[in-house]
């Protein structure tokens, strides 16, 4: 059992929560997930680690309570167990010979991309942030942005927050005034990274795209996390889970990955329900 | 007294109720069948059912005992060889090994050893409580990666010996195949978990949620005080065939098939995890883990499931029983037939129609056998022109799994082969001091068997190695 040391919403639909995980702790590193189960009965789901506390032994994850999984573990307090937590999983983020990085993420993405971006300002590169939302209610991590970034740039997609467009306005604006970068790194939904990963390819910047498909044991064992690479004209399988979650975007086959993560939209939603009429009900 | 010259029947669930449920197949012989069975055995002075054995059970003496109705003697001289005898009596392939050499079973059928050790370990499991003792600590610190057959016998072989075993595993529960892969109708989680405690009161410690090669690499666990390491990670990543249309929705591996339904119980209603069910349903491959997600399709609802197999009946890899309770259950095994595409859902007037980029069926090649190949099987040769189509739902590849890299790029000095194999010596010993590997991670896919004679191996060269440190 792993405790729950903090937790704390981030907006009405997204929460971070700090786990007592040392041996995760120890290791985990930016661009790394873990995978947890909230109780015996309860599916595995994977996380991308949000920051680690190496002295307290805790990693952070921030989730978005979109199913019946993180609704269960929404309705756990700070001070309470989860079941299972496993990890750091996967490869983490290539931070070698990059010294200027666009960061792009997008709604609950932005949890993810807050710990690569202050990643590379650790390691003193020169990081310019772009982060999107739908609207100023769902916005997140701002402060933690402008900590790490050497310029931050916020977008609404109606303009109740930041500048109105999507995150690819400010990019192609970059871009376009000439602006170069060693890489982009974009972490957000897969329809959002198709579209960054084509405005990096018209300039050639090159552009890392992390996946988050559905998956198991996220140690290479059921092959359920798998996506296609385009490789000069031939196409590739890989799992997500152990030669990512960090891809190549020019090499990624976005639709496929769309078409995946949809794969159970109808079980979702009847999960949900039966979530919300057990968590309900719980309350009465 | 004449010679019975059939095996005692094995009473099952009947066919048309055990394709809707997912308890145990086989029901096990009474008491009196037993005694019966066992009377069959010649007692033969050269014993080669022994050698048969992976783990060289002493088949002869426990058998005499199951005669006089010593069942718990019985148990005994089992278990001096094998440490999951309840797992071992229903899972190995003894048509191929024991009972392969019977020499009764040259001219009538062989005695049925599996039958018999499966009675035994039941008997044992429900009669007798003799707690096993906790041997004596000699305090030396041993690692075990996985707990899978070859995890758990090492573990168990040694903690007998005295060391402080402790065993990592990746997943939330121990046992590895035997609890994600193989399924509750031809192995009850319940006997697994009966296996696992009795290393635990041996004193084992058994770690779940530990990722080695990512929570830990086998260079910290030396660090941290273990004096050898055995590596039994077992088989990892699926194969596919890299063909069309293996990327739509409901296209499974049959780790991730059995996965779900086994380790995650997306059987069982009241469970989180999805899994498509119903419909109809194509398992390309012929071995064990094919039958298995076949008859799990079909516990989950399927209409209709279909083996396909390249290659005949008589080189189909599965255990004999295993294809013959599929059969009886109704599966339709389209034989000397390959896929050459998945073809998928795909309204063109609705790019949003949900059903859009699931399978809608497979399209098949049929075969014939050519030459042997390497190996000596018959290689199977497409027929030109005789593709064809069978409309299913779901499909599910059981063509095998390569090597999981996780362990081997963490860890300095341990050499793997072309396959991605972990290679070892004659006694299991890797090319890195102090590091001993067995069972599908070295082998690749193969049986629980021949993974735990792995682990009984490792355990023995385990110990000579320790000992002959500390003298």
């Amino acid at each position: 059992m792993y405790k729950i040391i903090t937790k704390k919403p981030l907006n009405d639909t997204v929460v971070q929560m700090e786990i007592e995980a040392p041996l995760v702790a120890n290791k985990a590193k930016a661009g790394q997930f873990i995978i947890l189960r909230v109780d015996e009965d309860g599916e595995r789901i994977p996380l991308t680690v949000a920051g680690t506390d190496k002295e307290k032994g805790t990693v952070k994850i921030i989730f978005q309570v979109v199913g019946g999984t993180t609704m269960k573990l929404n309705a756990k307090s700070a001070g309470e167990y989860i079941q299972d937590f496993i990890g750091p999983l996967g490869k983490a983020t290539e931070t070698d010979g990059i010294k200027k990085v666009c960061i792009i993420g997008g709604g609950v993405g932005c949890a993810i991309a807050m710990p690569v971006a202050q990643e590379f300002h650790r390691l003193g590169a020169e990081v310019v942030s772009i982060i999107g939302f739908r609207n100023k209610d769902i916005v997140i991590l701002e402060d933690e942005f402008r900590a790490c970034s050497d310029r931050l740039f916020v977008y609404t997609d109606d303009g109740s927050y930041g500048k109105q467009g999507n995150v690819v306005v400010p990019l192609k604006e970059m871009l376009s005034s000439g602006e170069k970068f060693d890489m982009i790194i974009t972490i957000g939904p897969l329809v959002m990274m198709k579209f960054v990963v084509l405005a990096a390819k018209e300039f050639n910047v090159p552009c890392t795209v992390s996946m988050n498909p559905i998956m198991i044991d996220g140690t290479g064992m059921c092959g359920g996390c798998r996506l296609t690479l385009n490789k000069d004209g031939k196409r590739e399988t890989k799992f997500a889970c152990v030669d990512g979650p960090d891809f190549n975007g020019y090499e990624v086959d976005f639709d496929e990955a769309m078409s995946r993560n949809r794969m159970y939209a109808d079980f979702e939603q009847r999960s949900r329900e039966h979530a919300c009429n057990l968590l309900n009900n719980k309350g009465e | 007294m004449a010679i019975v010259p059939k095996k005692h029947e094995m009473p099952t669930q009947s066919a048309e109720i055990r394709a809707r449920n997912f308890n145990e197949v086989a029901l096990g012989y009474s008491a009196e069948v037993a005694v019966n069975e066992a009377k069959r055995c010649l007692n033969c002075k050269n014993r080669p059912c022994v050698a048969g054995c992976p783990v060289n059970v002493n088949i002869p003496d426990f058998i005499s005992l199951v005669k006089t109705g010593d069942f718990e003697g019985a148990y005994k001289i089992i278990n001096k060889t094998s440490s999951l005898p309840a797992v071992c009596g229903r899972v190995c392939p003894q048509e191929t090994q024991c009972e392969q050499r019977c020499t009764l079973g040259i001219k009538f059928e062989p005695v049925g050893i599996g039958r018999l050790e499966r009675f035994v370990a039941d008997y044992h499991n429900s009669a007798a409580q003799t707690t096993e003792q906790k041997p004596k600590s000699n305090g030396i610190k041993v690692a075990v990666v996985g707990s899978g057959p070859s995890g758990l016998t090492c573990a168990g072989d040694l903690a007998k010996k005295g060391y402080e075993v402790s065993v990592f595993e990746a997943l939330h529960t121990a046992g590895g195949v035997l609890v994600y892969g193989i399924p509750e109708f031809r192995l009850p989680k319940s006997i697994v978990k009966k296996e696992v405690d009795g290393l635990k009161a041996l004193g084992v410690d058994i770690e779940t949620n530990v990722v080695i090669g990512k929570t830990l690499t086998v260079d910290e666990l030396f660090d941290a005080g273990y004096k050898a390491v055995f590596i039994g990670s077992g088989a990892g990543l699926p194969n596919f065939m890299n063909i069309k249309g293996e990327s739509l929705k409901g296209v499974y591996s049959a780790n991730e098939f059995l996965t779900r339904s086994n380790l995650m119980k997306a059987y069982r209603e009241d469970c989180d995890t999805p899994i498509m069910k119903g419909g109809f349903v194509a398992v390309v491959g012929g071995g064990n883990v094919a039958m298995d997600a076949a008859r799990t399709a079909l516990r989950l609802g399927a209409e209709k499931v279909y083996i396909v197999y390249r290659r005949s009946m008589d080189e189909i890899p599965a255990r004999k029983e295993e294809v013959e309770h599929a059969m009886e259950e109704g599966i339709d095994f389209r034989l000397l037939c390959n896929p050459v595409e998945i073809l998928g859902y795909n309204n063109p007037d609705n790019p949003r129609d949900v059903k859009n980029g699931f399978v809608s069926g497979i399209k098949c090649i049929k075969m014939e056998l050519g030459e042997p190949d390497a190996k000596g099987r018959r290689r199977p040769v497409p027929i030109a022109g005789s593709e064809f189509e069978l409309k299913v739902d779901t499909v599910i590849m059981a063509i095998g799994t390569s090597p999981n890299p996780l362990i081997k790029n963490t860890t300095e000095g341990l050499n793997v082969n072309d396959h991605g194999g972990i290679i070892v010596d004659e006694n299991g010993l890797t090319s890195k001091l102090g590091v001993y590997a067995g069972g599908d991670a070295v082998t690749g896919a193969a049986t629980v068997i021949s993974a735990m004679g792995a682990g009984k191996l490792a355990a023995k060269s385990i110990d000579e190695y320790l000992s002959n440190k500390n003298a």
